[in-house]
C-alpha cells in the first residue's frame, strides 16, 4: 500500500514565482515526484525575492523559493534552444502532469502549447496557470499579483473606504491561483483514471480571484449596488453596535465577531457588564442586519473600542473563546509562529538545507490519516538534479559539462 | 621630453642569448639606462648566430639578432676570468639598482658576483637570476633553451593538432620567460621604493612557461584528466577554426561564441540552406558536428581573401580576423597606424625596422631609439664617466686585457 | 602575515575571461588588493567554462576562473544601469589601478573612459585591454583568442615546422596569447605605477592583444621586415640536429646549438659508431646530414623513456627536455623543492592545488592568501562598510539588478 497519496505520480513543474512552484509544491508535499525546469543561471525569480537570512542576498538562501520549492528535484534547462526544446520534450513523455505559468503566446512560440505537447504524450494533464486565461480579448495582457486582484475585484473591496484600493499582500493571487490549479489538476488525474486521457486545466487567476468575493457579486446582480470598501457591516450603516472588527487592546490587536444575541450576552459579560451594555434591547439581532433599526440604535463603538484597550490579547481570546464568542488575536509572523494551536498540531516543521541551514517552514495546511503529507527534502539548489534526471536519460557526465557550457543547462 | 617611466633607474646586465636581453631591453624601453656587461672572449651568443645552423653574419657587432634584443643598451667589456674585472663589475653595480643575470645557477657565485656579495657593495640591490629550471632543487644545474622551456614546462604538449606531434615553441618560450622577468623586477622595484628593500628573485623559465597553462594543471588535479592537443578547436565555442581562403595559403580565423553571433554569421554568408539544418540549430548542436560545420563554412571562405572575409564577418559583428603571415603583418593597415614598428640606425648594419614596445603609455611613451651597442662601445663612458676612473687607469686595464 | 612587494596598492578589476584577470591575479598575487567586478547573477565568463569539479558545471567550480582569481575580491555591480556606474565612480576615487577590457566604444558610452575617470581621480593608472588598441581601423573589431592569435602572425610562425601537408596555421594551447596579453599588461601598469611614484599622475595604458603577441616573435617579425623572408622557421628545424624526438613513451626535445653539447649527446647515447663519421665532426657537416643523423638519433631515443633520456643528458650538461604533461609537472621533484604547487581551501571546491609562481622573492614572497571569490562575495564588505550603504540597501539593489 503506497504511504503517499500521490505516489508515482510524475509532474513536470515549468513555472516560477507563486502560482505554479505553490501548486506543484502541494502535488509534492502529496508525494508526487515534481522535477522543477529552471532556466540557467538565473533560475526562478523567487531566488531574488528574499527574505535573506542576515539581508545577505543569495540566490540559494530566499526564503520565499525555500517555501515554495521544498520537496522537488530541480534541473535547468534553456528551452530557446533546440537542445533544450528536444530535452524537454523528451521529460514530457515520462510525466503525467505539467504544471506552467508562461503567457500563452511564448508556450506557442516555443512549441509547448497543449496541441503540441498532447501529441507527445497523450495521457497528459497540463495546467496552465496565466493572468487571464488561455482565451479571450486578454488573453496576452501582463498582469503581476497585483493587477489580478485589482482585475478580480478583491482590491476595490479591501481596505478603508476613504483611500484607495488596497493589495492583499504577499502575492495571495499567486496562492489562490495555485490552489485552484492543484484541484484542477488532481480532477484531471482522477477523470484520467476512467478515461485513460489526459487534458488541458486552464486556470485563470483572474477567475481564481473574482470566485472568493463573497457577497461582492451577489451585492450587485442581486441589488444593482456596488459593495464599497469597508472593513465590517458596522462600517456600511456608520454604526457600532454589536464588535465585529479589529480592535487595539492592551498588548496587541483582536478580531471580534459577535454575530448572535447569545454572543453578545457573552461578549458583555466578558467585559463586565458595564451600564452602557445592558439594555435588552441591544440583543435583538436586526440591530445588526437591518439598517431601519440601526438608524435608531446607539453608536457602541467608542465605548467597546475603550472598553477593550485595558484587556490584553490572551484574556480578551482565551475569555472570549471560554464563551463561545467568536475572538481571535491578530497574530503577527511572531505570533504565529510561536501560537500553541499551530506548534501542538505540528503545523511547522524544520528542513535542512545545505545553504541556508535548519529553518522552520509551515507545514500541511490539511491532514491526512492514511497518508500523511511530509516534507522530505529540501528546497533543490540550482540545477542541483541535473546528474540525476539527465543521466536517467542516457547523457554523461561530458555532455553535460557541454551542454552547460553551450547555455543548453 | 615627458619623463620616461624608469627614469633614473640603471641596470647592471649581465643577461645573454634572449630570455636575459629581452627582459632588459623592455626595462631599457621604459627609460631605465642598461648597462651590458660582456666580453669579447666569449661575446652573447645572440652576436654570433642565432640558433640557426644558419650563415653568421659580418662579426659580433653586424648581428642583427642582437640588435633586435639589445636597443637602447651600453656595453662594456670585462673579462670575467681576472679578479680585477670581477671587481669591476661590481663597481657597476654599486652604481646599479638592478642585476639581472641569465647564467647557469651557481656561475654568478662563483665569480664572487652572487647576491650576498653584491648587497655588499649594494645594500638595497635588487638582483634577479633566471635559469633553465632555476636555482635551488635537484635539476637546478639542468641546461636549457627556448625549446626545452617549452617542453619541460608542459607547454609543448598541448600544442598542436590531435593527430599530429607535441610542437615546441621556439624564441617566443624565452621572450615568455623575459616578460615574467621584467614584470617581477618592475614589483621588486616598486617594492624597494616603499621600504628601500632590495632582494633577490631567483626566476626558473620552465616554471614561467607553466604557469600560462594554469588551467590545464586543475584539469589534472580536480579531474585527474591529462588535457590534450585541441588544435585551432575551442573547449565549447563552433565555430572556431581556421578557414581557406582564395589564394596560396591564405587562411582567416572564425569564432563565434553567442547565438547573435552566429545568426550574424549565418546572414552575412546569405542564408545558405544548410544554416537551418536541426545539427546546427543551438551551440551544443554546432559543438557536436563542428567537423561538417567547418567543412561547409570553408566551402564559403574558399571564394573570398583572408581579408575580404574579415571585412564582411566583421561589418556583421562576427569576429573574423586573418591569419596573418610575418610578410603581411608589414602590410597590415591597422599595424602601420599604430606604429607597431620603429626605425633604428645601426653603424654597421644600417637602417633595421624593429618591433616597438608592446604597450602605449599615454604620458610616458616607450622610448625604443638606439641601436644595440657595439662591443664595448661605452667602456669610456661607464668607466670614465659613471665610475670616474682615470683615463689612464681605464688604458691600463685594457693592455691588461681586464677590459677586453 | 607576510611582507608582500605590492602591499597598499588598491586596484579595481572591470574585465572578464582571460588577459584582464590574468594581469590583476598576477598583482593580487604579489600582496595588491583586486578589486573584481563581476556582472550580477552571471558573473564572469570564466565562471561557464571547463574544467569543472568533478565535472560538475557550476560557477563557483571552474577551474579556469579559480586558478585566474585566487587573491582577490568579488563583488557584483551591474554598470549599464546610472547607480551602478555612481558606485564604480565612488570606487574609483580611493583606487590605484582600473584594469579592464571592455570594447573602446563600449566604455566610452558608459562614461568611464579614462578622460572621464581622470577627472575623478587623477592618480589614476587605468589598463585597457583590447584585441586591437584603442586606436587604428581595427579598434572596433571583434577577435576571441582564435582570432588575436592568429592575426598576430604567430599562427602561421607557430604551424611553420608542420609538414606542408597540414600546414594549416594553429593557435597556441589553451588560452596561451590571453594570458600573454595580462602579462604584458601588468608589466606596463608596474612601469606607470613606478613612475607615479616621482610625477603623482596617472595614466592610460594602452594594450592591445595583437602587439602583445607579436612582440614574443619581435625577431622573427623583425626578418621579415627587413629581409622580407625569415630563416628562422624553415632553416632552423628542417637544418637542425635534435629537435622533436620520440621516445619510449611520450618526446623529447634536443636543442644542441653548440658542439660540446653535440658531444655531449654521443657520449650520452654511449658513443656509437655511427657518430664517429668525419661528416660529422664539424657543424656544417652535421647540418647537411641532419636528417640522417635524426634518424639514427630517433632509433636511440626510441628506446628510452623520456624521464631517463633528460636526467641522464642533463648530467652530461647535453641541453634536453622532455615533453612533460601536467602529470608529469605534478610529480616533478625539481617542481617539488621549488614551491610550485600551492593548496588552499574554496568554500565549494574544497582544497584545490593550483600552480603557485615562476618566483621565488628573498623578501616578498609569492603567497595565497585567499581563494578566488563567490560571485558577489564581499558585495557587503565593499558596499557597505566602504561605501557607507545599508545592508537593506543591498537587498533592494539585488533586486533591481543593479549588484
Amino acid at each position: 500500500m503506497p504511504e503517499k497519496a500521490l505516489a508515482g505520480v510524475k509532474v513536470l513543474e515549468y513555472a516560477d514565482l507563486i502560482s505554479g512552484p505553490y501548486c506543484s509544491k502541494l502535488l509534492s508535499n502529496l508525494g508526487a515526484e515534481v522535477i522543477k525546469v529552471e532556466e540557467p543561471k538565473v533560475g526562478d525569480r523567487s531566488r531574488s525575492a528574499g527574505p535573506f537570512p542576515n539581508d545577505i542576498p543569495d540566490h540559494e538562501k530566499s526564503g520565499l523559493f525555500l517555501y515554495l520549492n521544498a520537496n522537488k528535484l530541480g534541473i535547468t534547462l534553456n528551452t530557446k534552444t533546440e537542445t533544450g526544446l528536444a530535452i524537454f520534450k523528451e521529460l514530457v513523455k515520462g510525466v503525467d502532469i505539467v504544471v506552467e505559468n508562461h503567457p500563452p503566446q511564448v508556450m506557442e512560440d516555443v512549441g509547448l502549447n497543449y496541441p503540441l505537447l498532447n501529441e507527445i504524450n497523450h495521457h497528459l494533464i497540463l495546467t496552465s496557470i496565466t493572468p487571464f486565461g488561455q482565451n479571450g480579448p486578454y488573453r496576452d495582457y501582463k498582469a503581476y499579483d497585483i493587477n489580478s486582484q485589482a482585475a478580480g475585484g478583491l482590491a476595490y473591496v479591501t481596505g478603508d473606504a476613504e483611500r484607495e484600493p488596497l493589495l492583499t499582500p504577499w502575492g495571495q493571487a499567486g496562492y489562490q491561483a495555485a490552489l485552484n490549479a492543484a484541484v484542477g489538476t488532481l480532477s484531471a488525474l482522477y477523470w484520467r483514471e476512467a478515461s485513460g486521457s489526459g487534458q488541458h486545466v486552464d486556470i485563470s487567476v483572474h477567475e481564481c480571484i473574482a470566485s472568493i468575493l463573497g457577497d461582492v457579486i451577489s451585492f450587485y446582480s442581486y441589488m444593482m449596488m456596488v459593495r464599497p470598501r469597508c472593513n465590517t457591516i458596522s462600517d456600511l450603516a456608520g454604526v457600532t453596535v454589536w464588535p465585529v472588527d479589529i480592535y487595539e487592546c492592551k498588548n496587541g490587536y483582536v478580531n471580534i465577531c459577535v454575530l448572535e444575541p447569545h454572543q453578545w450576552r457573552s461578549f458583555v459579560d466578558l467585559i463586565g457588564n458595564p451600564d452602557w451594555a445592558t439594555d435588552p434591547r441591544l440583543e435583538d439581532r436586526r440591530l445588526l442586519y437591518e439598517s431601519t433599526e440601526r438608524q435608531e440604535a446607539p453608536d457602541l463603538g467608542p465605548l467597546i473600542k475603550e472598553t477593550l484597550k485595558r484587556y490584553t490579547v490572551d484574556e480578551l481570546f482565551h475569555g472570549g473563546q471560554q464563551r463561545r464568542i467568536p475572538i481571535t488575536p491578530v497574530n503577527d509572523a511572531q505570533g504565529a509562529l510561536t501560537f500553541p494551536q499551530l506548534n501542538e498540531r505540528g503545523f511547522f516543521v524544520e528542513i535542512d538545507h545545505p545553504k541556508a541551514g535548519r529553518l522552520r517552514y509551515p507545514g500541511a495546511p490539511f491532514r491526512l490519516s492514511e497518508t500523511p503529507w511530509s516534507l522530505d527534502r529540501p528546497a533543490p539548489l540550482l540545477g542541483e538534479h541535473n546528474e540525476e534526471v539527465y543521466s536517467r536519460m542516457g547523457y554523461t557526465k561530458n555532455d553535460l559539462v557541454k551542454m552547460a557550457e553551450a547555455g543548453i543547462i | 621630453m615627458a619623463r620616461t617611466p624608469l627614469e633614473g633607474i640603471r641596470i647592471a646586465d649581465f643577461t645573454w642569448a634572449w630570455a636575459g636581453p629581452y627582459a632588459t631591453m623592455m626595462l631599457g624601453f621604459m627609460g631605465a639606462e642598461v648597462i651590458k656587461i660582456e666580453s669579447r672572449k666569449r661575446p652573447d651568443h645572440s652576436r654570433m648566430r642565432s640558433l640557426a645552423a644558419g650563415p653568421t653574419f659580418g662579426g659580433p657587432d653586424q648581428a642583427p639578432i642582437f640588435n633586435d634584443l639589445n636597443l637602447n643598451k651600453m656595453s662594456v667589456t670585462l673579462d670575467m676570468t681576472q679578479p680585477k674585472a670581477v671587481e669591476l663589475g661590481k663597481r657597476v653595480v654599486s652604481i646599479s639598482d638592478v642585476v639581472v643575470e641569465n647564467f647557469r645557477p651557481g656561475v654568478m657565485d662563483k665569480l664572487g658576483l652572487g647576491y650576498e656579495a653584491l648587497k655588499e657593495v649594494k645594500p638595497d640591490i635588487i638582483m634577479l637570476s633566471s635559469s633553465a629550471v632555476g636555482g635551488i632543487g635537484p635539476d637546478r644545474q639542468y641546461v636549457g633553451y627556448a625549446p626545452t622551456f617549452s617542453a619541460l614546462g608542459g607547454l609543448a604538449h598541448l600544442t598542436g593538432y590531435p593527430d599530429g606531434p607535441p610542437i615546441p615553441l621556439m624564441g617566443s618560450s624565452d621572450l615568455r620567460s623575459a616578460a615574467t622577468s621584467t614584470f617581477a623586477i618592475l614589483t621588486a622595484l616598486y617594492y624597494r621604493a616603499q621600504t628601500g628593500e632590495g632582494q633577490h628573485i631567483d626566476l626558473s623559465s620552465t616554471e614561467t612557461i607553466a604557469v600560462l597553462i594554469g588551467e590545464a594543471f586543475l584539469e589534472y588535479t580536480m579531474n585527474n584528466r591529462v588535457p590534450f592537443r585541441e588544435g585551432n578547436r575551442d573547449g565549447i565555442m563552433a565555430p572556431h577554426n581556421c578557414y581557406p581562403c582564395q589564394g596560396d595559403s591564405n587562411w582567416v580565423s572564425i569564432a563565434v561564441a553567442t547565438e547573435e553571433e552566429w545568426q550574424a554569421l549565418c546572414h552575412a554568408i546569405g542564408n545558405p540552406h544548410w544554416v537551418s539544418d536541426a545539427k546546427f540549430a543551438d551551440a551544443y548542436r554546432r559543438w557536436q558536428n563542428q567537423e561538417e560545420l567547418d567543412k561547409l563554412i570553408g566551402e564559403w571562405t574558399i571564394n573570398y581573401t583572408h581579408r575580404e572575409v574579415m571585412e564582411m564577418l566583421q561589418k556583421a559583428g562576427v569576429a573574423a580576423v586573418p591569419s596573418l603571415s610575418g610578410l603581411e603583418l608589414w602590410e597590415d593597415p591597422h599595424l602601420r597606424e599604430r606604429v607597431f614598428a620603429k626605425e633604428v640606425q645601426h653603424p654597421a648594419i644600417g637602417k633595421r625596422i624593429v618591433v616597438n614596445a608592446p604597450w602605449k603609455f599615454s604620458a610616458t611613451p616607450a622610448q625604443v631609439s638606439r641601436y644595440g651597442p657595439l662591443l664595448g662601445e661605452h667602456n669610456e663612458y661607464v668607466f670614465g664617466e659613471l665610475l670616474g676612473m682615470p683615463k689612464e687607469e681605464i688604458q691600463r686595464l685594457m693592455e691588461e686585457g681586464v677590459i677586453d | 602575515m607576510t611582507e608582500t612587494a605590492l602591499a597598499g596598492l588598491k586596484v579595481l578589476e572591470y574585465a572578464q575571461f582571460v588577459s584582464g584577470p590574468y594581469c590583476t591575479k598576477l598583482l593580487a598575487d604579489l600582496g595588491a588588493e583586486v578589486i573584481k567586478i563581476e556582472p550580477p547573477v552571471r558573473g564572469d565568463e570564466a565562471r561557464r567554462r571547463e574544467p569543472f569539479l568533478e565535472d560538475t558545471p557550476h560557477p563557483e567550480k571552474s577551474g579556469l576562473f579559480f586558478y585566474l582569481n585566487t587573491n582577490k575580491l568579488g563583488v557584483t555591480l551591474n554598470l549599464n544601469v546610472t547607480t551602478g556606474r555612481k558606485m564604480f565612480k565612488e570606487l574609483i576615487e580611493e583606487t590605484d589601478v582600473l584594469v579592464e577590457d571592455n570594447p573602446p566604444r563600449v566604455i566610452e558610452e558608459l562614461g568611464l573612459d579614462y578622460e572621464s575617470l581622470k577627472d575623478i581621480n587623477p592618480r589614476l593608472i587605468m589598463t585597457s585591454i583590447t584585441p586591437f588598441g584603442q586606436t587604428g581601423p581595427y579598434r572596433d573589431y571583434k577577435a576571441y583568442h582564435l582570432n588575436t592569435y592568429h592575426g598576430s602572425g604567430l599562427a602561421k610562425i607557430l604551424s611553420a615546422v608542420l609538414p606542408d601537408e597540414v600546414k594549416q596555421p594553429l593557435k597556441g594551447p589553451g588560452f596561451l596569447g590571453d594570458y600573454d596579453a595580462g602579462l604584458n599588461a601588468a608589466m606596463a601598469t608596474m612601469g606607470a605605477l613606478y613612475s607615479r611614484l616621482f610625477t603623482g599622475m596617472g595614466q592610460h595604458i594602452d594594450i592591445s592583444k595583437q602587439e602583445s603577441l607579436i612582440a614574443l616573435e619581435r625577431v622573427e617579425v623583425g626578418m621579415y621586415g627587413n629581409e622580407g623572408d625569415s630563416m628562422m622557421s624553415t632553416v632552423m628545424l628542417s637544418g637542425m640536429v635534435g629537435g622533436l624526438q620520440p621516445a619510449k613513451d611520450g618526446y623529447v626535445v634536443l636543442c644542441l646549438p653548440m658542439s660540446h653539447q653535440w658531444e655531449a649527446l654521443i657520449k650520452l647515447m654511449g658513443n656509437p659508431d655511427w657518430s664517429q663519421d668525419e661528416r660529422y665532426k664539424e657543424e656544417i657537416g652535421r647540418a647537411q646530414n641532419a636528417k640522417e643523423l635524426n634518424e639514427y638519433i630517433s632509433k636511440w631515443m626510441k628506446e628510452h623513456t623520456k624521464d631517463e633520456i633528460y636526467h641522464k643528458a642533463q648530467a652530461l650538461s647535453c641541453p634536453i627536455g622532455s615533453v612533460t604533461t601536467v602529470e608529469d609537472l605534478l610529480a616533478s621533484e625539481q617542481l617539488k623543492a621549488r614551491g610550485f604547487f600551492a593548496e588552499v581551501d574554496h568554500p565549494e571546491m574544497g582544497r584545490v592545488k593550483f600552480p603557485a609562481a615562476p618566483y621565488i622573492y628573498s623578501k616578498t614572497p609569492w603567497r595565497v592568501e585567499r581563494p578566488a571569490p563567490l560571485l558577489g562575495e564581499h558585495n557587503e564588505e565593499i558596499f557597505c562598510q566602504r561605501l557607507g550603504c545599508q545592508k537593506e540597501d543591498l537587498v533592494r539593489m539585488r533586486g533591481a539588478g543593479i549588484i
